[in-house]
């Protein structure tokens, strides 16, 4: 065969190369999140909130529009209104220092706020 | 094996019988294949309500500060655009308001009376038969016609069914006009906006109605002009007024069955 140093060595640089986010270097840091500063607890364990929130979040969504249902109760017992704006919000009070930091990290860009208003954008 | 002409036009000709009689008239059957046929909504649950509202034209009310009480409530934008503009609730000329009823010879008063509409929350919506989406759907428990904006994709078929002009088509990003609102008006930050390219109407303030609340119009009136009440209940306050007035609806004939009545 003809090359056949040539084309390995060049196929073990591709292979390297196209891998090297795997091996090379450092993660980059798992963002800070601002947490809420009167609540110590979400309204689910943070591990369920952290793996979950989109789904909760769909499910609310369609229980409020659509079969008119608005409380939602908690592991806990505790009852809380559906409601992005008026629950979620109220705590995370800055869409920049919570959402994004962490939707940027994983490179996911929900479309909520297109309507959804986030509390900070008006002041 | 050989077939002849004869034999092959025998077979062909009976498989277009069959498939026009059987399978055929089958797909042209409304069913399945409608997006959203009459038979797919859901039946109205056992003792459902239906909401409904009394406009008493006769009545001395700050109509406009009906329309601002919806409108702040529920960032809906001010657009000066006729074209563009978005209404949940708006005031228009009888003549506009009810097409047909109007003479030549009308009073003094009717000519220059403005009719508070909105969206009639019919009992046959044409709205909700047309949208492929069922973004536009009849709530079961209370004939609330509701809006999902998560599942609109802008065809505006609502639009052209609906009898009434109720519903306003978002042409531009609504959210630029709702954060700069005009005169002074700030954004309700307890209420969505909606995005470019959705449809748009009254609902009944759904939201307020599940907390038990009045509707924010009716709310806002001082001397009995907005009455919002259970149609399905005989002994709710708007049953008993529709008992002792006369009421009329608009464009009755279309079949949609508003739930809206005006005294004018
Ligand atoms: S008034 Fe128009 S938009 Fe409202 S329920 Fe009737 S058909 Fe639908
Ligand atoms: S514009 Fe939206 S609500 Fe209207 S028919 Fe189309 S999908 Fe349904």
């Amino acid at each position: 065969m003809y090359n056949t140093g040539k084309v390995l060595t060049g196929l073990v640089l591709f292979v390297g190369f196209i891998t090297y986010p795997f091996w090379g270097g450092e993660a980059s840091p798992v963002p800070k999140l601002q947490k809420p500063e009167k609540e110590k607890q979400c309204i689910e364990p943070v591990a369920f909130m952290r793996a979950q929130h989109m789904q909760m979040l769909d499910d609310w969504r369609n229980d409020v529009v659509r079969q008119a249902t608005r409380k939602y109760t908690a592991v806990d017992g505790k009852q809380h209104n559906m409601s992005l704006q008026n629950t979620c919000m109220k705590c995370h009070t800055s869409k920049k220092e919570f959402c994004d930091k962490c939707h940027t990290y994983a490179g996911v860009s929900p479309f909520c706020w297109t309507c959804h208003v986030p509390p900070k954008e008006t002041t | 094996m050989a077939i002849d002409r004869r034999d092959f036009l025998k077979v062909a000709g009976l498989t277009t019988v069959i498939g026009l009689t059987g399978g055929g008239l089958e797909l042209l059957r409304p069913g399945d294949l409608d997006a959203s046929a009459p038979g797919h909504e859901p039946a109205a649950a056992p003792g459902a309500k239906q909401w409904g509202m009394l406009v008493d034209m006769s009545r001395k009310e700050n109509w406009q500060a009906c329309i601002e009480a919806c409108h702040n409530l529920h960032n809906v934008p001010s657009i000066d655009d006729k074209k563009e503009e978005i209404k949940w609730i708006w005031q228009a000329p009888f003549q506009e308001v009810f097409p047909g009823s109007e003479s030549a010879y009308m009073s003094d008063v009717m000519k220059a009376r403005q009719f508070m509409v909105l969206c009639n929350h019919c009992a046959e919506p044409a709205c909700v038969r047309v949208c492929p989406t069922k973004a536009t759907f009849k709530r079961p428990e209370d004939g609330i016609v509701m809006m999902d904006m998560h599942r609109c994709i802008g065809c505006r078929f609502c639009m052209a069914g609906c009898p009434y002009g109720a519903r306003s088509f978002n042409w531009r990003e609504p959210r630029l006009d709702a954060l700069t609102l005009k005169g002074g008006r700030k954004i309700n930050l307890e209420y969505p906006t909606r995005e470019r390219g959705v449809v748009e109407k009254c609902t009944f303030c759904a939201e307020r109605v599940d907390e038990g609340k009045q509707p924010a119009c009716v709310e806002a009136t001082r001397n009995g002009g907005l009455v919002f009440g259970d149609l399905n209940d005989p002994h709710s306050e708007i049953r008993q007024l529709l008992r002792v007035k006369s009421t009329i609806r608009r464009k009755p004939e279309v079949g949609t069955n508003p739930s809206i009545f005006y005294v004018v």
